[in-house]
């Protein structure tokens, strides 16, 4: 099968949240290294610690402010995708929920769980409150 | 003893598959956990700063917490990304690269992480 024919499928929920699930796993796998920067600059010293803190002011080098809280703002969303549909995984395995209406349901508390969290973690990352 | 080799060999039964799936949900949970025992660092009272932030990273205790999860994650890491490269990556040679890629990349990730987190 072509890859134009596998997008005609109409997927359910549960499918959508899958394919997430893999996509913010290679997110944050290919953004590792921004992570590991952060956690670098944060911790190493006092002086490294502003440089870590003027990333989300004033930007890293060239890279605009606004660009390093989005990519920051991508990575919270997909660490949290990733760990609702992880703790999906484990609840269908340890209790065998694998109804199509569970599986249903529990599709829809990942994705609008994760993406209300992201929201509210946005709002704080972008100085709305 | 039976013939394991040719067309009689036995390509299921040695729980790879089982194995990569228990190591997948441990060094998860171990994740889980380790953010929640972050977050309640991070929320307990006082301003925040470099000083309560490399104060939570530099006891002992935590320290071992996050070496612990520094390799779960390169071990998780590894497993999903095999398992995306046995899926959408059919020549073998590429595949290959893809994975040795994979390693020396996760590898030096572990490698710096556990730098910053050894020199506190």
């Amino acid at each position: 099968m072509r890859l134009p024919d596998a997008l005609q499928y109409r997927l359910p929920l549960a499918a959508k949240v899958s394919i997430l699930h893999r996509a913010s796993g290679l997110l944050m796998f290919a953004l590792l290294p921004f992570v590991i920067w952060l956690l670098d600059t944060s911790l190493s010293s006092e002086v490294s610690y502003e440089r870590f803190a003027a990333a989300f002011t004033v930007g890293i080098g060239f890279v605009p402010a606004v660009l390093v809280k989005l990519v920051a703002l991508a990575l919270i969303w997909a660490f949290l995708h990733h760990l609702f549909a992880g703790v999906r995984h484990v609840w269908m395995d340890a209790t065998h929920s694998v109804t199509r209406q569970q599986g249903q349901t529990s599709a829809v508390i990942t994705l609008v769980g994760s993406l209300v969290l992201t929201v509210l973690l946005g709002a704080k990352l972008f100085g709305l409150y | 003893m039976a013939v394991n080799y040719g067309s009689k060999r036995l390509v299921v039964g040695a729980h790879y598959g089982l194995r990569d799936w228990l190591v997948q949900r441990i060094t998860a949970v171990l994740m889980t956990l380790f953010t929640l025992v972050l977050l309640v660092q991070v929320l307990m009272p006082g301003p925040m700063g470099y000083d309560k932030w490399a104060g939570i990273f530099s006891a002992q205790w935590m320290k071992l917490l996050t070496y612990v999860v520094i390799v779960s994650l390169i071990w998780h890491a590894w497993v999903g990304m095999r398992d995306i490269w046995m899926d959408y990556v059919q020549p073998l040679g590429l595949r290959l690269v893809l994975q040795v890629v994979t390693l020396v990349w996760l590898i030096g990730c572990a490698g710096w992480a556990l730098q910053v987190l050894w020199r506190l």
